[in-house]
Protein backbone atom coordinates (compact mmCIF):
# COMPACT_ATOMS: atom_id res chain seq x y z
CA UNK A 1 0.00 0.00 0.00
CA UNK A 2 1.22 3.36 -0.81
CA UNK A 3 2.35 5.89 2.03
CA UNK A 4 1.04 8.89 0.55
CA UNK A 5 -2.02 9.01 -1.95
CA UNK A 6 -3.06 12.34 -3.78
CA UNK A 7 -6.35 11.75 -5.66
CA UNK A 8 -7.12 13.76 -8.22
CA UNK A 9 -6.48 17.19 -5.93
CA UNK A 10 -7.59 20.04 -7.34
CA UNK A 11 -6.84 23.88 -5.59
CA UNK A 12 -7.66 27.09 -6.19
CA UNK A 13 -6.41 30.74 -5.37
CA UNK A 14 -9.97 32.78 -6.13
CA UNK A 15 -10.27 32.12 -9.89
CA UNK A 16 -6.85 31.19 -10.61
CA UNK A 17 -6.92 27.29 -10.55
CA UNK A 18 -3.68 26.16 -9.37
CA UNK A 19 -3.88 22.57 -9.27
CA UNK A 20 -5.96 20.94 -11.55
CA UNK A 21 -5.80 17.23 -10.87
CA UNK A 22 -2.95 16.02 -9.51
CA UNK A 23 -2.74 12.05 -8.91
CA UNK A 24 0.50 10.87 -6.90
CA UNK A 25 1.29 7.82 -5.10
CA UNK A 26 4.09 7.35 -2.82
CA UNK A 27 5.48 3.90 -1.46
CA UNK A 28 7.64 3.99 1.96
CA UNK A 29 10.84 4.68 1.67
CA UNK A 30 10.95 6.33 -1.80
CA UNK A 31 12.08 9.61 -2.86
CA UNK A 32 10.48 11.71 -4.95
CA UNK A 33 12.13 15.15 -6.68
CA UNK A 34 9.38 17.71 -8.15
CA UNK A 35 10.83 19.47 -10.46
CA UNK A 36 8.88 22.81 -12.53
CA UNK A 37 9.02 25.98 -13.54
CA UNK A 38 7.93 28.54 -10.95
CA UNK A 39 4.35 28.74 -10.31
CA UNK A 40 3.47 25.37 -11.60
CA UNK A 41 2.19 24.68 -8.14
CA UNK A 42 5.02 22.58 -6.26
CA UNK A 43 4.71 24.46 -3.09
CA UNK A 44 1.13 24.57 -3.39
CA UNK A 45 1.18 20.84 -3.62
CA UNK A 46 3.46 20.32 -0.51
CA UNK A 47 1.51 22.41 1.50
CA UNK A 48 -1.83 20.73 0.84
CA UNK A 49 0.32 17.87 1.18
CA UNK A 50 0.70 18.96 5.19
CA UNK A 51 -2.36 20.48 5.45
CA UNK A 52 -1.11 24.35 5.26
CA UNK A 53 -3.61 25.07 1.86
CA UNK A 54 -7.03 23.33 2.38
CA UNK A 55 -7.82 21.25 -1.06
CA UNK A 56 -10.85 22.17 -3.17
CA UNK A 57 -11.42 19.08 -4.52
CA UNK A 58 -10.26 15.68 -4.65
CA UNK A 59 -8.59 13.62 -1.30
CA UNK A 60 -4.73 13.11 0.03
CA UNK A 61 -4.22 10.56 2.55
CA UNK A 62 -1.14 9.96 4.10
CA UNK A 63 -0.29 6.47 5.84
CA UNK A 64 -4.39 5.55 5.59
CA UNK A 65 -5.35 8.34 7.38
CA UNK A 66 -7.69 10.93 5.45
CA UNK A 67 -6.58 14.83 5.34
CA UNK A 68 -9.35 16.50 6.59
CA UNK A 69 -9.48 20.00 7.76
CA UNK A 70 -10.44 19.78 11.16
CA UNK A 71 -7.90 20.75 13.79
CA UNK A 72 -7.49 17.22 15.44
CA UNK A 73 -6.89 15.60 11.76
CA UNK A 74 -4.87 17.99 11.45
CA UNK A 75 -2.62 17.49 14.16
CA UNK A 76 -2.34 13.77 13.24
CA UNK A 77 -1.27 14.54 10.45
CA UNK A 78 1.09 16.78 10.59
CA UNK A 79 2.80 14.24 13.73
CA UNK A 80 3.51 11.80 10.50
CA UNK A 81 4.02 14.41 7.98
CA UNK A 82 7.32 16.93 8.46
CA UNK A 83 7.79 20.00 6.66
CA UNK A 84 11.51 21.85 5.89
CA UNK A 85 11.05 25.33 3.94
CA UNK A 86 13.02 27.55 1.83
CA UNK A 87 13.73 30.23 4.98
CA UNK A 88 14.62 27.24 7.84
CA UNK A 89 11.91 29.44 9.91
CA UNK A 90 13.90 28.28 12.75
CA UNK A 91 12.27 30.07 16.69
CA UNK A 92 14.59 32.82 16.64
CA UNK A 93 14.15 33.16 20.49
CA UNK A 94 15.37 29.76 20.92
CA UNK A 95 18.35 28.25 20.55
CA UNK A 96 19.06 25.37 18.52
CA UNK A 97 18.71 22.67 21.10
CA UNK A 98 15.18 24.02 22.53
CA UNK A 99 13.85 24.21 18.72
CA UNK A 100 13.86 20.93 18.78
CA UNK A 101 12.83 20.26 21.85
CA UNK A 102 9.80 22.79 21.95
CA UNK A 103 7.18 21.01 19.49
CA UNK A 104 8.14 17.42 21.63
CA UNK A 105 7.07 18.98 24.89
CA UNK A 106 4.00 21.00 23.99
CA UNK A 107 3.13 18.71 21.14
CA UNK A 108 4.04 15.17 22.30
CA UNK A 109 4.21 15.97 25.57
CA UNK A 110 7.26 14.40 26.16
CA UNK A 111 9.43 15.11 29.41
CA UNK A 112 12.39 17.64 28.83
CA UNK A 113 14.35 15.18 30.08
CA UNK A 114 13.71 13.00 27.33
CA UNK A 115 13.10 15.91 24.62
CA UNK A 116 16.56 17.08 25.42
CA UNK A 117 18.00 13.66 24.36
CA UNK A 118 15.80 13.73 21.44
CA UNK A 119 17.24 17.04 20.46
CA UNK A 120 20.85 16.18 21.36
CA UNK A 121 20.54 13.00 18.88
CA UNK A 122 18.94 15.13 16.05
CA UNK A 123 21.56 17.47 16.06
CA UNK A 124 24.05 15.11 16.20
CA UNK A 125 22.71 12.80 13.27
CA UNK A 126 23.06 16.51 11.18
CA UNK A 127 26.35 17.28 12.65
CA UNK A 128 25.93 19.69 14.81
CA UNK A 129 26.33 18.34 17.77
CA UNK A 130 28.05 20.97 19.49
CA UNK A 131 25.48 23.60 18.28
CA UNK A 132 23.06 22.90 21.22
CA UNK A 133 22.84 25.88 22.73
CA UNK A 134 23.95 28.05 20.08
CA UNK A 135 20.81 30.85 18.44
CA UNK A 136 19.61 30.85 15.52
CA UNK A 137 21.28 33.92 14.38
CA UNK A 138 24.32 32.81 15.73
CA UNK A 139 24.37 29.46 12.68
CA UNK A 140 25.08 29.93 9.51
CA UNK A 141 22.29 29.58 6.79
CA UNK A 142 23.37 26.26 5.85
CA UNK A 143 23.53 24.90 9.84
CA UNK A 144 20.38 26.47 10.14
CA UNK A 145 18.51 24.48 7.59
CA UNK A 146 20.18 21.57 9.40
CA UNK A 147 18.69 22.17 12.55
CA UNK A 148 15.56 22.98 10.74
CA UNK A 149 15.60 19.34 9.88
CA UNK A 150 16.49 17.88 13.30
CA UNK A 151 13.49 19.78 14.60
CA UNK A 152 11.58 17.36 12.26
CA UNK A 153 13.07 14.64 12.84
CA UNK A 154 12.53 14.90 16.63
CA UNK A 155 8.76 14.57 15.78
CA UNK A 156 9.75 10.98 14.20
CA UNK A 157 7.88 11.59 11.21
CA UNK A 158 7.40 8.81 8.55
CA UNK A 159 8.01 11.70 5.56
CA UNK A 160 9.18 14.95 5.42
CA UNK A 161 8.29 17.48 2.38
CA UNK A 162 11.50 19.53 1.70
CA UNK A 163 9.91 23.01 -0.34
CA UNK A 164 13.69 24.15 -2.37
CA UNK A 165 15.29 23.80 0.93
CA UNK A 166 18.67 25.13 -0.44
CA UNK A 167 17.64 27.87 -2.78
CA UNK A 168 18.45 30.70 -0.02
CA UNK A 169 21.65 29.05 0.51
CA UNK A 170 25.21 30.49 -0.43
CA UNK A 171 26.59 27.51 -2.98
CA UNK A 172 29.41 26.65 -0.74
CA UNK A 173 26.69 25.72 2.03
CA UNK A 174 24.65 23.67 -0.35
CA UNK A 175 26.29 20.60 -0.13
CA UNK A 176 26.34 20.53 3.57
CA UNK A 177 22.26 20.23 3.59
CA UNK A 178 22.00 18.00 1.10
CA UNK A 179 24.20 15.70 2.29
CA UNK A 180 22.30 15.33 5.39
CA UNK A 181 18.95 14.49 3.27
CA UNK A 182 21.25 12.21 1.21
CA UNK A 183 21.63 10.46 4.37
CA UNK A 184 18.20 10.23 5.52
CA UNK A 185 17.27 8.80 1.84
CA UNK A 186 19.73 6.24 2.21
CA UNK A 187 18.28 4.97 5.86
CA UNK A 188 14.68 4.66 4.16
CA UNK A 189 12.94 8.22 5.03
CA UNK A 190 10.20 9.03 2.43
CA UNK A 191 11.18 12.38 0.84
CA UNK A 192 9.17 14.51 -1.21
CA UNK A 193 11.10 16.94 -2.44
CA UNK A 194 10.81 20.76 -4.59
CA UNK A 195 13.88 21.17 -5.95
CA UNK A 196 16.35 22.70 -8.31
CA UNK A 197 19.64 20.68 -7.86
CA UNK A 198 19.32 18.59 -10.83
CA UNK A 199 22.10 16.67 -10.23
CA UNK A 200 20.70 15.76 -6.93
CA UNK A 201 17.93 14.42 -8.20
CA UNK A 202 19.05 11.85 -10.39
CA UNK A 203 21.74 10.86 -8.01
CA UNK A 204 19.33 10.41 -5.15
CA UNK A 205 16.01 10.09 -6.05
CA UNK A 206 13.77 7.25 -6.83
CA UNK A 207 11.09 9.06 -8.85
CA UNK A 208 11.19 12.99 -10.61
CA UNK A 209 7.46 14.49 -11.13
CA UNK A 210 7.60 16.89 -13.63
CA UNK A 211 4.80 19.63 -12.87
CA UNK A 212 3.63 21.73 -15.56
CA UNK A 213 0.36 24.45 -14.99
CA UNK A 214 -1.04 22.69 -12.20
CA UNK A 215 -0.43 19.08 -13.45
CA UNK A 216 1.70 16.29 -12.96
CA UNK A 217 3.09 16.40 -16.82
CA UNK A 218 5.49 13.89 -16.63
CA UNK A 219 6.78 11.21 -14.24
CA UNK A 220 9.47 8.28 -14.10
CA UNK A 221 12.98 7.18 -12.89
CA UNK A 222 15.47 9.94 -13.03
CA UNK A 223 16.92 7.80 -15.94
CA UNK A 224 14.33 8.52 -18.14
CA UNK A 225 12.69 11.78 -17.19
CA UNK A 226 16.42 13.15 -17.75
CA UNK A 227 17.79 11.41 -20.39
CA UNK A 228 14.91 10.75 -22.54
CA UNK A 229 11.84 13.30 -21.97
CA UNK A 230 8.86 12.41 -23.86
CA UNK A 231 6.99 16.04 -23.76
CA UNK A 232 8.28 19.39 -25.10
CA UNK A 233 7.27 21.24 -22.06
CA UNK A 234 10.23 19.28 -20.09
CA UNK A 235 12.44 19.31 -23.42
CA UNK A 236 12.09 22.78 -22.77
CA UNK A 237 12.48 22.89 -18.97
CA UNK A 238 15.43 20.48 -18.93
CA UNK A 239 16.87 22.96 -21.87
CA UNK A 240 18.14 20.01 -24.14
CA UNK A 241 15.25 21.11 -27.41
CA UNK B 1 1.16 86.32 51.55
CA UNK B 2 4.59 85.21 51.66
CA UNK B 3 4.53 82.97 54.47
CA UNK B 4 4.88 80.17 51.51
CA UNK B 5 8.13 79.17 51.62
CA UNK B 6 9.80 77.44 48.88
CA UNK B 7 9.43 73.91 50.81
CA UNK B 8 5.98 74.68 51.46
CA UNK B 9 5.72 74.51 47.71
CA UNK B 10 7.63 71.86 46.81
CA UNK B 11 5.72 69.98 49.78
CA UNK B 12 2.28 70.78 47.97
CA UNK B 13 3.35 70.19 44.58
CA UNK B 14 4.95 66.27 45.32
CA UNK B 15 1.62 65.72 47.51
CA UNK B 16 -0.45 66.12 44.39
CA UNK B 17 2.41 64.11 42.61
CA UNK B 18 1.28 61.15 44.48
CA UNK B 19 -2.29 61.61 42.64
CA UNK B 20 -0.09 62.11 38.88
CA UNK B 21 1.27 58.83 39.71
CA UNK B 22 -1.85 56.87 40.93
CA UNK B 23 -3.53 57.88 37.83
CA UNK B 24 -0.76 57.35 35.56
CA UNK B 25 -0.61 53.66 36.94
CA UNK B 26 -4.30 52.93 37.11
CA UNK B 27 -4.25 54.07 33.58
CA UNK B 28 -1.78 52.26 32.09
CA UNK B 29 -2.11 49.16 33.94
CA UNK B 30 -5.79 49.42 33.16
CA UNK B 31 -5.05 50.36 29.45
CA UNK B 32 -3.02 47.74 29.37
CA UNK B 33 -5.81 44.92 30.37
CA UNK B 34 -8.50 45.96 27.95
CA UNK B 35 -6.13 46.27 25.21
CA UNK B 36 -5.24 42.58 26.11
CA UNK B 37 -8.57 42.16 25.34
CA UNK B 38 -8.93 44.02 22.34
CA UNK B 39 -5.72 42.74 20.85
CA UNK B 40 -7.04 39.40 20.59
CA UNK B 41 -10.40 40.47 19.34
CA UNK B 42 -8.42 42.29 16.50
CA UNK B 43 -6.11 39.29 15.04
CA UNK B 44 -8.75 36.42 16.14
CA UNK B 45 -10.77 34.91 13.28
CA UNK B 46 -14.54 36.63 14.01
CA UNK B 47 -14.90 39.70 11.52
CA UNK B 48 -17.49 41.85 13.73
CA UNK B 49 -14.63 41.51 16.90
CA UNK B 50 -11.82 43.01 14.02
CA UNK B 51 -14.36 45.39 13.10
CA UNK B 52 -15.41 46.72 16.63
CA UNK B 53 -12.18 47.08 17.17
CA UNK B 54 -10.88 48.82 14.45
CA UNK B 55 -13.42 51.47 14.31
CA UNK B 56 -12.92 51.80 18.28
CA UNK B 57 -9.20 52.27 17.88
CA UNK B 58 -9.66 54.79 15.20
CA UNK B 59 -12.32 56.68 17.11
CA UNK B 60 -9.82 57.09 20.40
CA UNK B 61 -6.93 57.88 18.46
CA UNK B 62 -9.10 60.15 15.94
CA UNK B 63 -10.10 62.61 18.57
CA UNK B 64 -8.05 64.51 20.87
CA UNK B 65 -8.06 63.60 24.67
CA UNK B 66 -9.34 66.18 26.22
CA UNK B 67 -12.78 65.90 24.38
CA UNK B 68 -12.90 62.12 25.82
CA UNK B 69 -12.54 63.58 28.99
CA UNK B 70 -14.91 66.44 28.54
CA UNK B 71 -17.16 63.60 27.18
CA UNK B 72 -16.84 60.95 29.68
CA UNK B 73 -17.24 64.11 33.03
CA UNK B 74 -20.27 66.26 31.29
CA UNK B 75 -21.57 62.92 29.13
CA UNK B 76 -22.58 60.71 31.51
CA UNK B 77 -23.50 63.87 33.71
CA UNK B 78 -26.03 64.42 31.00
CA UNK B 79 -27.58 60.90 31.73
CA UNK B 80 -28.04 61.76 35.63
CA UNK B 81 -25.30 60.04 36.84
CA UNK B 82 -22.84 62.39 38.73
CA UNK B 83 -19.60 61.12 37.87
CA UNK B 84 -16.49 62.31 40.50
CA UNK B 85 -13.63 63.91 38.69
CA UNK B 86 -11.20 61.08 39.51
CA UNK B 87 -13.53 58.44 38.11
CA UNK B 88 -14.45 60.43 34.60
CA UNK B 89 -10.21 61.11 34.19
CA UNK B 90 -9.60 57.83 34.85
CA UNK B 91 -12.38 55.77 32.95
CA UNK B 92 -11.10 58.35 29.88
CA UNK B 93 -7.52 57.71 30.27
CA UNK B 94 -8.17 53.93 30.42
CA UNK B 95 -10.23 53.79 27.17
CA UNK B 96 -7.51 56.04 25.50
CA UNK B 97 -4.79 53.97 26.25
CA UNK B 98 -6.25 50.80 25.71
CA UNK B 99 -6.69 52.12 22.06
CA UNK B 100 -3.23 53.25 21.50
CA UNK B 101 -1.65 50.09 22.97
CA UNK B 102 -4.16 47.67 21.12
CA UNK B 103 -2.27 49.24 17.55
CA UNK B 104 1.18 49.37 19.72
CA UNK B 105 0.79 45.26 20.54
CA UNK B 106 -1.03 44.80 16.87
CA UNK B 107 1.78 45.76 15.38
CA UNK B 108 4.50 43.58 16.95
CA UNK B 109 2.09 40.60 16.59
CA UNK B 110 2.04 41.06 12.92
CA UNK B 111 5.46 41.83 12.40
CA UNK B 112 5.96 37.95 13.21
CA UNK B 113 6.83 36.44 9.74
CA UNK B 114 4.50 33.83 8.55
CA UNK B 115 6.69 31.73 8.51
CA UNK B 116 6.75 31.09 12.13
CA UNK B 117 3.24 30.19 11.92
CA UNK B 118 3.71 27.71 9.22
CA UNK B 119 6.65 26.35 10.77
CA UNK B 120 4.91 25.96 14.30
CA UNK B 121 1.29 24.39 12.36
CA UNK B 122 3.78 22.01 10.46
CA UNK B 123 5.05 20.81 13.87
CA UNK B 124 1.29 19.95 15.16
CA UNK B 125 1.57 22.88 17.29
CA UNK B 126 -2.34 24.74 17.94
CA UNK B 127 -3.42 28.22 17.80
CA UNK B 128 -3.12 28.36 21.59
CA UNK B 129 0.32 27.35 21.78
CA UNK B 130 1.90 28.96 18.77
CA UNK B 131 0.49 32.22 20.50
CA UNK B 132 2.45 31.29 23.75
CA UNK B 133 5.46 29.55 22.71
CA UNK B 134 6.39 31.22 19.49
CA UNK B 135 4.60 34.56 18.25
CA UNK B 136 3.98 35.90 21.79
CA UNK B 137 7.50 35.37 23.09
CA UNK B 138 8.76 37.13 19.70
CA UNK B 139 6.00 39.58 20.04
CA UNK B 140 6.83 40.64 23.78
CA UNK B 141 10.42 41.33 23.09
CA UNK B 142 9.75 43.90 20.24
CA UNK B 143 6.68 45.36 22.16
CA UNK B 144 8.68 46.31 25.54
CA UNK B 145 10.42 49.83 23.83
CA UNK B 146 7.14 51.28 22.50
CA UNK B 147 5.24 50.40 25.87
CA UNK B 148 7.44 51.69 27.94
CA UNK B 149 7.78 54.59 25.72
CA UNK B 150 3.76 55.04 25.34
CA UNK B 151 3.87 55.13 29.31
CA UNK B 152 5.28 58.51 28.91
CA UNK B 153 2.07 59.59 26.68
CA UNK B 154 0.07 58.63 29.63
CA UNK B 155 1.99 60.55 32.42
CA UNK B 156 1.58 63.61 29.99
CA UNK B 157 -1.78 62.84 29.32
CA UNK B 158 -3.02 63.13 33.13
CA UNK B 159 -2.23 66.74 33.01
CA UNK B 160 -5.03 67.17 30.79
CA UNK B 161 -7.42 65.99 33.79
CA UNK B 162 -6.91 69.19 35.65
CA UNK B 163 -9.41 70.63 33.31
CA UNK B 164 -12.08 68.84 34.81
CA UNK B 165 -10.83 69.39 38.12
CA UNK B 166 -9.02 66.39 39.31
CA UNK B 167 -6.30 67.81 41.46
CA UNK B 168 -3.01 66.14 40.31
CA UNK B 169 0.23 67.94 39.93
CA UNK B 170 -0.89 70.33 37.14
CA UNK B 171 -4.09 71.39 39.33
CA UNK B 172 -1.73 71.46 42.10
CA UNK B 173 0.40 73.97 40.25
CA UNK B 174 -2.48 76.19 39.55
CA UNK B 175 -3.53 76.27 43.19
CA UNK B 176 -0.68 76.88 44.74
CA UNK B 177 0.18 80.11 42.35
CA UNK B 178 -3.35 81.30 43.05
CA UNK B 179 -2.08 81.35 47.00
CA UNK B 180 1.58 82.27 46.10
CA UNK B 181 1.89 84.36 42.74
CA UNK B 182 4.87 83.03 41.65
CA UNK B 183 3.96 81.33 38.84
CA UNK B 184 7.70 80.63 37.63
CA UNK B 185 8.74 79.53 40.55
CA UNK B 186 5.63 76.98 40.63
CA UNK B 187 5.27 76.01 37.19
CA UNK B 188 8.77 75.40 36.98
CA UNK B 189 8.67 73.02 39.80
CA UNK B 190 5.52 71.19 38.10
CA UNK B 191 8.02 70.55 35.29
CA UNK B 192 10.73 69.76 36.90
CA UNK B 193 8.76 66.84 38.67
CA UNK B 194 7.09 65.97 35.24
CA UNK B 195 10.67 65.50 34.00
CA UNK B 196 11.52 63.44 37.28
CA UNK B 197 8.83 61.27 36.25
CA UNK B 198 9.09 60.90 32.46
CA UNK B 199 12.77 60.73 31.74
CA UNK B 200 14.17 58.00 33.80
CA UNK B 201 10.81 56.13 31.50
CA UNK B 202 11.84 57.46 28.31
CA UNK B 203 15.87 56.60 28.89
CA UNK B 204 14.74 53.10 29.69
CA UNK B 205 12.75 52.79 26.73
CA UNK B 206 15.88 53.45 24.67
CA UNK B 207 18.29 51.56 26.56
CA UNK B 208 15.74 48.35 26.16
CA UNK B 209 15.39 48.64 22.92
CA UNK B 210 19.31 48.69 22.06
CA UNK B 211 19.70 45.81 24.63
CA UNK B 212 17.15 43.66 23.04
CA UNK B 213 18.18 44.50 19.35
CA UNK B 214 22.05 43.61 20.66
CA UNK B 215 20.41 40.01 22.39
CA UNK B 216 19.09 38.88 18.62
CA UNK B 217 21.20 40.75 16.12
CA UNK B 218 19.70 39.53 13.00
CA UNK B 219 15.82 39.55 13.73
N1 LIG C 1 -1.60 32.19 -0.91
C1 LIG C 1 -1.78 32.38 -2.23
N2 LIG C 1 -2.75 33.20 -2.68
C2 LIG C 1 -2.94 33.39 -4.00
N3 LIG C 1 -2.23 32.80 -4.96
C3 LIG C 1 -1.24 31.96 -4.59
C4 LIG C 1 -0.97 31.71 -3.20
N4 LIG C 1 0.06 30.84 -3.12
C5 LIG C 1 0.40 30.57 -4.40
N5 LIG C 1 -0.37 31.23 -5.29
C6 LIG C 1 -0.28 31.14 -6.75
O1 LIG C 1 -0.26 29.79 -7.09
C7 LIG C 1 0.59 29.57 -8.21
C8 LIG C 1 1.55 28.45 -7.89
O2 LIG C 1 2.36 28.85 -6.80
P1 LIG C 1 3.45 27.90 -6.17
O3 LIG C 1 4.09 28.67 -5.08
O4 LIG C 1 2.84 26.59 -5.84
O5 LIG C 1 4.46 27.71 -7.38
P2 LIG C 1 5.86 27.01 -7.37
O6 LIG C 1 5.79 25.96 -8.42
O7 LIG C 1 6.24 26.60 -6.01
O8 LIG C 1 6.80 28.18 -7.87
P3 LIG C 1 8.27 28.57 -7.40
O9 LIG C 1 9.22 27.71 -8.17
O10 LIG C 1 8.40 30.01 -7.81
O11 LIG C 1 8.36 28.39 -5.92
C9 LIG C 1 1.26 30.90 -8.51
O12 LIG C 1 0.61 31.46 -9.62
C10 LIG C 1 1.01 31.72 -7.28
O13 LIG C 1 0.85 33.06 -7.63
MG1 LIG D 1 7.68 27.30 -4.56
Amino acid sequence: MSLIEITEVKKRFGSNEVLKGINLDVDPGEVIAIIGKSGSGKSTLLRCINGLETIDEGSISVAGAQLLPDELHLKALRLKVGMIFQQFNLFPHLTAGRNVMLSQMVVKKTPAADAEAMARKMLERVGLAQKFDAYPDQLSGGQQQRVAIARALAMQPIALLCDEITSALDPELVNEVLAVVKELASEGMTLLMVTHEMRFARDVCSRVVFMHQGRVHEIGPPEAVFSSPQTPELQQFLGVL
Amino acid sequence: MNDFTTWDIVRNLLLAARWTIVLSLVSFMGGGIVAGILLFLRIGSSRAGRIFVQGYVELFQGTPLLMQLFLAFFGLGLFGVNVPAWLAAGLALILWSAAFLTEIWRGCVESIVRGQWEASSSLGMGYVQQMRHVILPQALRIAVPPTVGFSVQVVKGTALTSIIGFVELSKAGTIVTNATFQPFTVYGLVALIYFCLCWPLSKSSQILERKLNVAHRNH
